[in-house]
């Protein structure tokens, strides 16, 4: 191996100076410190403290009273028979007559807690599949399309299948949520597994985790905004097999809940009920993203810094 | 000796050789630095040390507990505080050796490890909140918090500002004199290789081999001028490898 040992140095032309290396830093350790506190102080983001920010709230209380006016003023043209396009006052006045029977309540609580429950036994079989398919690239050669295709698959197609086997019990309902939710959360678990960096496997490896821990302390929380990015898909595709189910399911010991309503409205022809159970349904889509998915993405993004620029 | 390499050849695939035949011993406690040009394997042969990859010929002899692993980005994970990033790497260190220690423990050796890097105030930020030079050292503190004696360090300093890269040298060479690592620094940069390593180690490019080495005495840390003067030698080498590769 030709090695020189210790070359003797030699001059020169073009590095003749002698400020060459770069300098041991000068001066006593408080200084150093000093100094590198003043970068960090200079560099590090300053903290900025939001109070309630205003246009969250009224921008879209603002257009949902525009779409209403227009809604109403749609109807005061009288191009319709208002039996079948009724306004706002009389789809409001339908709505406090459900509610005074009390069908509003159980409709929505019958729902509600089908789909809520239906949902989380979704992710509680999803994510580990999600994960072992991610993890496995056999498994995910042999399965991976299958899954893609479920996802594509409307759930309402086993509406049908669904009844032969369960009859019109809860487990139809049930199951129509199962097979709507679990391809979507697992492929969204995938896709947020494959977008990780490399480099975060590395990092792992040479930490010395384990295939558990890994997967566990590093695949996880690394797929995390892919993952809840699933589990909002999976919550949507959940509650619309929900309806899905509830609309053509009705009867036996399936009980009452918004899809049947709007069945009933549609059996009554009452165009007011079947408006009510829209806007329920439209209703609890949005609180659920509002009051649930809303806050954990936006404190997911803000704390990994990639809330900035956004329009979130 | 923690690190001895034998002969030591890696190739992806049909391709060419990336390394070939590259002998090196480290001593314990040594800091060495590995100097070559871009695209010469350095990162390749570090990855070999770390067990990311495995060599194609030639023997290997590396500590048995591996090696800690110190990348060009921080590679801090995003969703944990500098803290958190610390703790998790106490946690996945010591289920290897078998010991166990409570939350508080780490917690406590945490802040010991953060005080070390000068970050005492900053384990509660999060990865984006922290400059570049503050992020490389929880990346540094990290490594240490694997509590191995072999350090590989990947141009670590490589994207900094020239005022960090000084005061990062700086720190990392009394980090060295505190905690006696061995250290394997991989630069381009043959200033950084002088300031830092105590021999530097020239790897050829295509195929990456050691083909140089230079010892540097205590004379060369104070005398700027012996300095120079070794840095010119070491970088004129390093050109004339580059531009074997012209024709």
């Amino acid at each position: 191996m030709p090695t020189e040992q210790d070359v003797r140095p030699v001059t020169d032309p073009n590095f003749a100076s002698g400020h060459i290396t770069s300098p041991v830093l000068k001066g006593n350790p408080e200084d150093l410190r000093d100094l590198e506190a003043g970068l960090d102080k200079l560099q590090s983001d300053v903290q900025r403290k939001a109070g309630i920010d205003w246009s969250r709230v009224l921008l879209p209380i603002a257009a949902l009273v525009v779409l209403i006016l227009v809604w109403q003023f749609y109807v005061s043209l009288g191009l319709k028979r208002r039996d079948q396009v009724p306004g706002p006052l009389d789809v409001l006045g339908q709505m406090g007559v459900l509610w005074s029977e009390g069908k509003v309540q159980e409709s929505v609580w019958t729902s509600l807690q089908r789909g809520l429950l239906g949902f989380l036994i979704s992710v509680v079989i999803a994510t580990p599949v999600g994960l072992l398919l991610a993890q496995a690239a056999p498994l995910r050669r042999a399965f991976g399309p299958l899954i893609s295709g479920l996802q594509v698959l409307p759930s309402v197609a086993w509406v049908p299948a669904s009844i032969i086997w369960f009859g019109l019990s809860d487990a139809t309902v049930y199951f129509v949520v199962f097979m709507g939710a679990i391809p979507s959360i697992i492929n969204g678990l995938i896709s947020g597994v494959d977008q990780i960096p490399p480099q975060f496997r590395s990092v792992g490896k040479v930490l010395g985790a384990s295939r558990l821990q890994m997967a566990l302390q590093i695949i996880l929380p690394a797929a995390l905004p892919g993952y809840i990015g699933g589990l909002k898909q999976g919550w949507a595709f959940s509650w619309r097999s929900l309806m899905a189910a509830e609309i053509i399911a009705t009867g036996g010991t399936i009980g009452f809940g918004l899809g049947s309503l709007l069945d009933q409205g549609r059996l009554l022809s009452d165009m007011a009920i079947v408006m009510s159970a829209i806007l329920l349904i439209l209703a609890v889509g949005i609180l659920i993203e509002l009051l649930v998915f809303g806050p954990i993405e936006k404190r997911l993004l803000q704390r990994r810094g990639l809330l900035a620029g956004g329009t979130r | 000796m923690p690190v001895v390499l034998e002969h030591l050849g890696k190739r992806f695939g049909d391709g060419a050789p990336v390394l070939d035949d590259v002998n090196a011993t480290i001593a314990k406690g040594e800091f060495v630095a590995l100097l070559g040009a871009s695209g010469c394997g350095k990162s390749t042969l570090l990855n070999i040390l770390a067990g990311l990859e495995e060599p194609t010929s030639g023997a290997l002899e590396v500590p048995a507990d591996g090696a800690a692993f110190m990348f060009q980005d921080s590679a801090l994970f995003p969703w944990l505080t500098a803290r958190g990033n610390i703790e998790l790497a106490l946690q996945l260190a010591e289920k290897n050796s078998g010991k166990r220690s409570s939350k508080a423990e780490r917690n406590a050796r945490a802040t010991e490890l953060l005080e070390l890097v000068h970050l005492g105030g900053a384990g509660d930020k999060r990865p984006h909140e922290l400059s570049g030079g503050m992020r490389q050292r929880v990346a540094l503190a990290r490594s240490l918090a694997q509590d191995r004696q072999l350090l590989l360090m990947d141009e670590p300093f490589a994207a900094l500002d020239a005022i960090t890269r000084d005061l990062l040298h700086d720190e990392l060479e009394r980090i060295w004199k505190e905690t006696g690592r061995t250290i394997v620094f991989v630069t381009h940069n043959v200033r950084e290789a002088v300031r830092l390593g105590q021999r530097v180690l020239l790897l050829s490019s295509r195929p990456g081999r050691v083909v140089a080495e230079w010892d540097v005495t205590e004379e060369h840390r104070t005398d700027a001028g012996q300095a120079g003067e070794l840095t010119a030698t070491i970088t004129r080498r390093l050109r004339e490898e580059i531009r074997r590769h012209a024709n």
